[in-house]
């Protein structure tokens, strides 16, 4: 990947990171901690990997992706905005009755939304049903999902990677957006689900650790699943909840708070700040 | 009489001669057998995936298949159907209306020795309670295929709830089935006994018995529970004046409560239900229960009286 290509990845996560704030600012409610965890590793599929196309969003043969982390919303549609799914501005409609923009991810409401997602393990489920209908139908699209590593307590996940591996379905990219917190507080003190790798690598997927907020591993970790068969691969990407706005960062408190005026308008100044930066590099 | 089949095993038989459509996709959970999704299998493998003992990952995977264009009928027993993977059929299935196919075996007491842990009473209740879903409970093998037909042609999800034991083939070929849509089996004007799934045979034969009696029953089939045949319902309250419902579930929220439902809003008149009376069940022969949990002939003939008492 050049210079220039990279410069251009961090700089529309950054402007992602502004609408996700702007999002839950103007809801006055929403999860900003991890859906600026994940910003990254969406930034990358939806702008670097995916093939997919705004004017049809429901292209047979587009690459899907499905957020099973669905409260993580905010960063998706300011993804699919970005991308041109739907309008920019719509953005703060974000959670209002009048908004097509629903808490939780709707497909049949929102332009490039793969599945409709928001309680917790079922889409991976989902996942894996879209990667078993591209072998039947020996297509090339390949299946993207991002899941929470709270998520991992959900029973369903262990039966949804359990099928995953046993169909062999090396069209399917999992990643999960590892940043240790959760509602509640750290997942090791909720309900640890360590040893995450290799439960992973005992359930029969391909795992690739990595740093979830490093475009050359990310975009390596994607290289490297497509390369891998006969297997599903997962990446257990390690990030930082509340990445990119200095006070949110490794705060649990984060998860699914609000900011208020005074917190909005700082978070935009810093990410503000970063934009300015890469303008100056 | 024709020859006695099970719902199931009409359901097996249909899958395999509807299955050359290329979009259907058929998954269970490990009771391919009992489900008779194995008839689908052997003639079409490519197209059969055993999803193991794990029914939520099968309903949100099935919803993930059919979002790729599919029809997909996804089977197991309805207790682990409509009820283990219940949050499943409603996020995944019936928020996006996905075009999945709920096909539902051993509903009901009739499931017999295996008992109350495998007995589905109250799958009909939670099913219809799910917007965008439509709820087809078929009393034979003529309406188990013509029902699988019409929800290959429904775009949406189908809740399919079938019997385990086999039943008297009561339709011909000359049976018209239309979604939606309830069929008077016959005419009467004294009182009506709706019915659906097993409990029609016991409607047809309690209508007998009350002709012996000289009342003239008026037998409704309601294969569709949701949505629910209004119309037919009306015109049976404003036209016999009183009615009694026949269903092998739980009298609160199946056939009984929709019937109730359309009666209170539009034409109130006497009714009494005949069903299992919020209970569970229990191991047994099938034969034996029904009779014990009282869905017998006998019991819609009692409850009709019951109900022509009560008119003004």
């Amino acid at each position: 990947m050049d210079k220039q290509e990279l410069k251009q990845l961090k700089k529309t996560a950054t402007q992602v990171r502004k609408h996700i704030i702007d999002e839950v600012y103007s809801a006055s409610s929403g999860h900003p901690g991890g859906s600026l965890s994940c910003t990254d590793i969406l930034t990358v599929l939806y702008f670097h990997e995916m093939r997919v196309d705004p004017k049809n969003p429901d292209w047979s043969d587009r690459d899907r992706f499905v957020l099973s982390k669905g409260h993580c919303a905010p960063a998706l549609y300011a993804v699919l905005a970005e991308k041109g799914f739907f309008p920019v501005e719509d953005l703060v409609t974000f959670r209002s009755a009048e908004s097509y923009l629903e808490g939780h991810p709707s497909m049949r409401y929102v332009k490039g939304v793969d599945m409709s997602t928001g309680s917790l393990g079922q889409g991976i489920s989902a996942a894996t049903g879209m990667a078993i209908a591209g072998k039947l139908d020996k297509k090339d699209y390949r299946v993207y999902s991002i899941l929470g590593d709270g998520e991992l307590q959900e029973g369903q996940v262990w039966e949804a990677f359990m099928s995953a591996a046993h169909y062999k379905l090396d069209n399917l990219t999992a990643f999960l957006d590892y940043n240790g917190l959760q509602i509640d507080g750290k997942i090791v003190d909720v309900m640890s689900p360590e040893p995450i790798v290799d439960k992973f690598k005992a359930f029969g997927w391909n795992v690739i650790e990595i740093d979830g907020h490093d475009y050359e591993q990310i975009i390596n970790a994607i290289e490297q699943a497509k390369n891998t068969k006969g297997m599903p691969t997962v990446v257990v990407a390690h990030t930082v909840k509340g990445k990119g706005v200095s006070f949110m960062e490794n705060q649990a408190g984060w998860h699914g708070t609000a900011p208020n005026k005074e917190q909005r308008d700082q978070a935009i100044a810093e990410l503000d700040k970063i934009l300015s930066e890469l303008e100056g590099e | 009489m024709a020859d006695k089949i099970a719902t199931r095993e009409a359901y097996g038989s249909a899958l395999a001669e509807f299955g050359a459509d290329e979009r259907i996709v058929v998954l269970d959970a490990d009771l391919s057998k009992s489900t008779k999704t194995d008839t689908f299998k052997k003639k079409y493998p490519e197209r059969f995936l055993n999803m193991g003992i794990a029914e939520g990952n099968m309903m949100a995977t099935a919803a993930g298949i059919a979002s790729c264009g599919k029809i997909v009928f996804a089977s197991t027993f309805a207790i682990f159907a409509a009820e283990r993977g219940c949050e499943q059929i409603r996020n995944s299935i019936c928020y996006p209306k996905m075009n999945v196919k709920v096909a539902a075996t051993h509903a009901g007491i009739s499931v017999g020795e295996d008992g109350a842990s495998h007995q589905a009473v109250e799958d009909i209740a939670i099913m219809r309670s799910l917007a965008n879903m439509v709820v087809i409970s078929p009393a034979d093998a003529t309406e188990t295929r013509l029902a699988v037909k019409a929800a290959i042609e429904h775009d949406g999800p189908v809740y399919l709830r079938l019997g385990r034991l086999a039943v008297p083939t009561l339709f011909d070929e000359n049976y018209k089935f239309e979604l939606g849509k309830g069929v008077t089996l016959a005419d009467g004007k004294d009182v009506t006994i709706v019915a659906t799934g097993l409990l029609v045979q016991y409607a047809l034969e309690a209508k007998d018995i009350l002709a012996k009696e000289g009342i003239e029953a008026r037998v409704i089939n309601i294969h569709t529970i949701k949505p629910i045949d209004e119309e037919i319902i009306i015109k049976a309250a404003k036209e016999t004046g009183a009615l009694v419902t026949a269903e092998e579930h739980n009298i609160i929220g199946g056939l009984g409560s929709a019937v109730a439902e359309v009666l209170a809003e539009n034409y109130p008149v006497p009714l009494k239900r005949v069903g299992v009376e919020d209970k569970f069940g229990k191991s047994g022969k099938p034969a034996k229960l029904l009779e014990m949990y009282g869905l017998t002939a006998e019991n819609i003939v009692n409850k009709a009286k019951e109900a022509m008492k009560m008119k003004k």
